[in-house]
């Protein structure tokens, strides 16, 4: 699928980092592993899920960062980390130059009013037992400071105006309500508290092609409106291009590349965001015989299909006993023995460095090459 | 709620956005943002913004409603609480007045059900038998709910050791034999009251519905409106009395409903041994005991507090059933 820019927004250029500006949200580091126990009553540690090991990087004010990969890379296992939902097991969190990390009670509840959460499933996102009234006014109860008692159902109203609901709604349940709608409820009790991070977990995965458009541009229009700053997680490349303005691609719990969307998408130097890419479907005939490379996994190319595409050998890895060194160099055609013994760091490869080409962004990999995947726009 | 929808307006606006730009082509804002203003008024449809809300209780009540067996069994229970609270309504004798003379007499004019062993009418007796085997089973289910939903939800919202300790104290009292619990706990007791008899049965009963407390809470805690709440910095208690505990507690009814005709069942059974309710306490269980060894001569006197006591826990089971039915999303 060809991906066509929003027209409204304007390509960012700044190099990752955003120069000059200082990040709202800076994480450091971040790592989760989830104990694989053995024994009832006394439970022994025999191993870890490694979710997520070792993620980094900046969220600055105004933009949306898209984190992409597949399944089981670790990317709602980072929005749970942001959104204080689990501890993580080592790493930081930095909001606006404060550390929130290990923060708890009454310093954690004042932090949350500002990094709130949209979920996936609009279907058991919302407390079925709760009028929309209820959900949406629950972020009241528990800060009564933010609205007094009395102006908290004008506020409701106004929120589901905001996002595109009739205020006549607030008493309705939510199996009343379609998935879009649902969804939209969903993003006005996390807009309650005038958060300024929205971490959204595959928002409109759930939804139909249809109706993820609306969702996806009432979020652009309320990140306009609000100033809003998203860390939008999805496994779809043309919806998270189409919202982001930087991109980070994940694989095995670990971010592989990053950098503006346009740079991601269209200078691709990791071989696994290349494959991904690549896996993107074209709607038009001719395009599958668009050539990006050498079929049939000839000497130093990677194996493709008849239209350039990239197919991975084999599955990814268990999270549990990740490969050495590389995370990627399992199913990756480039991979050498130093892919086995030296683990990439997350930087401008030297070859793309000072080259103030797009090509210049982070990417781990030793052998980075920059490949054109998607067709030509 | 496909019947609420308006046959005139058959398509959802939703599925009518812009295919030809589909995303793939680029998102139309324009076009999206019209479907936005007018999706709530296109969705009015469906019933209307000043149409009633259901909830579950509601749509339930509406299923329950059309259920025969629902309707059969809530009036026989209806009637029983009735003459719980006033058997005087259709008795106007004695259960303890005794008149040897017709001991074990059949059924004769203002005696329909005939006299038991002591000459006491059994039609009086079977009425009054109902006061104590439904107070029996009633406090015995609260007791047992109460108990059993409150260590089971805690079990599952909280985890780790103490739910471990807490599923293996109720794997040891699932491991008790009734009866024989029964007859070791109860026959030191002296208490005639009913009481000796509901504490037995909370103690041996609460970790059935324990477990299913445990397990409803432990599916409803890893609901996603659950990690939003938290998210909004919600706290334990609002969390489970808030979220969880609505939405885990329908199971709990359902086996309280049905486990009240067992214990009506099991107060007549340990009344029977002869270590349940004791006389003057006027029980079916304490009859039937009575008329066991009387069979022959004077079958009446055990038919009629037996046939109550049976219709009396179908009952109950039969409304647990309906209302399980009910309550079950997934029959909808």
């Amino acid at each position: 699928m060809t991906t066509t820019p929003r027209p409204t927004a304007p390509e960012p250029e700044a190099p990752a980092g955003g120069a000059g500006r200082e990040p709202i949200l800076q994480v450091r580091g971040l790592v989760k592993h989830f104990p694989l126990t053995q024994g009832i009553v006394f439970k022994k540690q025999v191993g870890a899920v490694k979710a997520v090991d070792g993620v980094g990087f900046d969220l600055f004010a105004g933009e949306t960062l898209g984190i992409v990969g597949e399944s089981g890379c670790g990317k709602s296992t980072v929005a749970k980390l942001i959104a204080h939902l689990e501890r993580p097991t080592a790493g930081r969190i930095l909001y606006k130059g404060q550390d929130i990390t290990d923060l708890s009670g009454r310093a954690l509840k004042a932090v949350r009013r500002n990094i709130q959460m949209v979920f996936q499933d609009p279907y058991t996102s919302l407390n079925p037992r709760m009028t929309v009234g209820d959900i949406i006014g629950e972020p009241f109860d528990i800060h009564p400071e933010v609205a007094p008692k009395g102006d908290r159902r004008r506020r409701v109203q106004e929120l589901l105006d905001v996002v595109g609901l009739n205020p006549e709604y607030i008493n309705r349940y939510p199996h009343q309500f379609s998935g879009g709608q649902r969804q939209r409820i969903g993003i006005a009790r996390g807009l309650a508290l005038r958060p300024e991070v929205i971490v959204a977990d595959e928002p409109v995965s759930a939804l139909d092609v249809s109706v993820q458009a609306q969702v996806i541009n009432l979020m652009a229009r309320l990140q306009d409106e609000f100033g809003l700053s998203y860390v939008f997680i999805a496994h779809d490349l043309s919806i998270v291009r189409h919202i982001s303005d930087r991109v980070a691609v994940m694989y095995l719990g670990k971010v592989v590349e990053i950098g503006p969307d346009a740079a991601i998408y269209e200078h691709p130097t990791h071989p696994y965001t290349q494959a991904l890419l690549s896996a993107v479907p074209v709607p038009d005939p001719a395009a599958r015989q668009y050539s990006g490379g050498p079929p049939g996994g000839a000497s130093g190319g990677p194996p493709g299909g008849a239209r350039g595409r990239i197919i991975l050998v084999g599955d990814v890895p268990s999270p549990a006993n990740p490969p050495s060194g590389c995370h990627f160099r399992t199913r990756c055609w480039k991979a050498r023995e130093r892919c086995a013994l030296e683990e990439p760091p997350l930087t401008v490869p030297p070859e793309f460095r000072a080259t103030a080409g797009p090509a210049e962004h982070p990417s781990a990999c030793h052998y980075a090459q920059e490949r054109l995947v998607v067709p030509g726009e | 709620m496909p019947d609420a929808q308006d046959p005139l307006e058959p398509v959802d606006p939703h599925q009518a956005v812009a295919p030809a730009g589909g995303y793939g082509g680029g998102f139309d804002l324009a076009a999206a943002d019209a479907q936005i203003l007018e999706g709530p008024a296109g969705r009015a449809q469906d019933g209307g913004p000043l149409a009633k809300p259901r909830s579950l209780w509601s749509d339930a009540w509406h299923d329950l409603r059309r259920n025969p067996i629902f309707i059969v069994s809530a009036l026989i229970i209806l009637f029983l609480l009735f003459i719980v609270i006033w058997p005087q309504a259709i008795t106007t004798q004695d259960p303890l007045k005794a008149n040897l003379a017709m001991s074990q007499a059949g059924p004769s004019a203002g005696h329909p059900f005939g006299f038991d062993n002591q000459g006491r009418d059994v039609y009086t007796r079977v009425v009054y038998g109902a006061r104590a085997s439904v107070s029996v089973g009633l406090c015995a289910t609260i007791g047992v709910v109460l108990a059993g939903s409150a260590l089971g939800a805690l079990a599952g919202y909280f985890g780790g050791w103490w739910d471990a300790v807490l599923s293996r104290i109720s794997d040891i009292f699932f491991g008790i034999p009734v009866i024989l619990g029964g007859l070791v706990f109860l026959s030191v007791v002296t208490n005639s009251t009913i009481w000796p008899v509901v504490g037995f049965m909370v103690l041996l009963g609460w970790p059935q519905v324990a477990r299913i407390a445990r397990g409803s809470v432990i599916t409803a805690r890893q609901n996603d409106y659950v990690l939003a709440a938290r998210a909004l910095g919600a706290g334990d208690s609002r969390l489970l009395l808030r979220h969880i505990a609505p939405n885990a507690v329908a199971p709990v009814i359902v086996v309280g409903t049905i486990a009240l005709g067992t214990y009506i069942a099991l107060e007549a059974t340990l009344s029977y041994l002869g270590v349940g309710l004791r006389p003057p306490t006027v029980s079916w269980g304490i009859d039937i005991s009575d008329a066991s060894n009387q069979i022959r001569n004077a079958p009446h006197m055990l038919l009629w507090p037996a046939g109550a006591l049976s219709l009396t826990v179908l009952a109950f089971i039969m409304l647990g059933d309906a209302v399980r039915d009910a309550l079950d999303p997934k029959l909808r």
